[in-house]
């Protein structure tokens, strides 16, 4: 989350619970709502490692409240992470280990687990559509992170039945 | 309605080399479920769902349909009980060419003796539940590949089979039009129609109750699709998984 919150410092300067609800209004129901905790830990962390600044900021009748902002370092840092490539989702996957390793034991049976693992897919790709029906439509950003993990499931499924055409 | 297959067999030997397609299938369907069959091409999926419905003639096996044996059925006797139970969209989609899509939606309804009046409310409100309202007076061959496959499901569910067979009914279609077609189906569904389909969309499948692989024409896996406690509690929960 920490370059998260710096990109979203690198548009203005806001208080953690500003950021919480930047992130919640770009990404809807589609990314995990952060927990405020949270936020003041990572902020914190950003600080002390010279990324960001707070200053206090007095309010009337309130606590002040301390309102971040980007450093150079942080730009620094932020642009880096822009600019660099992105790992590609997991190609070593944890499924493919167990259906290798496993069988050679005596504990599982291939089919077994391949049966398995699809319909916990499908339990995935379920909640998935139901979470791509509750979006509001006007939400493009959430409703193509949805589709992008509907993708990559139904990549994972693809794979599984290769799996299984090859190994049984 | 249910649906029971016992040890279904298809070979076909029209290339002088026997090819056994289906090699003894047993399934029963309750009535009102809904059953996704994935597996591989050449696996005996298509073979399988023809057989289901009477379009392909199983080699030996016994099919019954509510408890009724139907696998000796004359071919129009089967054409009688498709026209009566069952839907069936093909993955060819076989739309009339020269009827316009309203005709070929309604078609089915006028044929097992639905009202005309019934027959063209329940066109318009298919046609309008798949985006296809503004497409009614084209011909099929206007139509795009996505389009055509809407119409075709429109077809087969024109009059509310107990039945609804489908063979890849979202090959063609882009993830919006995707989108009404699960809306639909899952309507169906909720409505109790028994529905069985080749799929290899796992979104589609996905709203099954239960999944079957195919592999060289035997299934080699039959589960139900679990349902977990409240999915919704953090949705995005799901994404994190991946």
């Amino acid at each position: 989350m920490r370059l998260h919150l710096l990109a979203l410092l690198a548009k203005e300067p806001a208080h953690g619970y500003e950021l919480k609800q930047a992130l919640e209004l770009t990404f809807g129901a589609a990314y995990p709502s952060p927990n405020i905790g949270q936020i003041y830990v990572t902020l914190a962390r950003l600080e002390k490692d010279g990324l960001v600044r707070a200053v206090d900021v007095e309010q009337s009748n309130r606590p002040n409240k301390k309102v971040y902002y980007l450093t150079a370092k942080g730009r620094e840092t932020l642009t880096a992470w822009v600019e660099e490539p992105t790992e590609g989702p997991r190609v070593r996957d944890e499924f493919y280990m167990k259906l290798i390793l496993a069988p050679l034991t005596g504990i599982a049976d291939r089919m077994v687990l391949i049966g398995r693992q699809r319909r916990h897919y499908l339990v995935l790709m379920r909640e998935l559509n139901e979470l791509c029906e509750s979006t509001d439509p006007a939400n493009r950003v959430a409703l193509l992170l949805i589709e992008g993990a509907m993708l990559h499931l139904q990549a994972d499924l693809d794979w599984l039945q290769r799996c299984q055409e090859e190994l049984l | 309605m249910t649906l029971k297959a016992h040890n279904l067999v298809k070979i076909y030997s029209n290339t002088g080399v026997p090819v056994h397609a289906v090699r003894g299938i047993d399934l029963e369907v309750d009535d009102g479920e809904f059953v996704a069959i994935m597996g591989p091409s050449g696996s005996g999926k298509s073979t399988l769902i023809h057989m289901l419905g009477g379009l392909d003639v199983r080699t030996s096996g016994e099919i019954w349909l509510d408890g009724k044996r139907v696998d000796s059925l004359t071919e129009s006797a089967w054409a009688v009980l498709r026209r009566r139970k069952i839907g069936f969209v093909f993955q060819g989609f076989n739309l009339v060419a020269n009827m316009t899509v309203a005709d070929n939606v309604e078609l089915p309804a006028l044929l097992a003796g639905v009202s005309p009046r019934e027959a063209r409310e329940r066109r318009e409100f298919l046609l309008e539940r798949l985006t296809l309202t503004d497409r009614a007076t084209a011909s099929p061959g206007r139509l795009s590949g996505g389009e055509q496959q809407r119409v075709a499901l429109a077809r087969a569910l024109a009059n509310q089979p107990s039945l609804l067979l489908a063979d890849e009914p979202t090959g063609n279609l882009d993830s919006r039009n995707t989108r009404d077609v699960l809306r639909l189906l899952g309507e169906v569904h909720r409505d109790g129609q028994t529905i069985v389909m080749v799929t290899h969309d796992a979104r589609v499948a996905a709203l099954a109750d239960r999944v079957i692989s195919l592999l060289d024409g035997e299934i080699i896996d039959d589960g139900r699709i679990p349902r977990r406690r409240s999915a919704t509690g953090t949705a995005g929960e799901v994404i994190d998984l991946r």
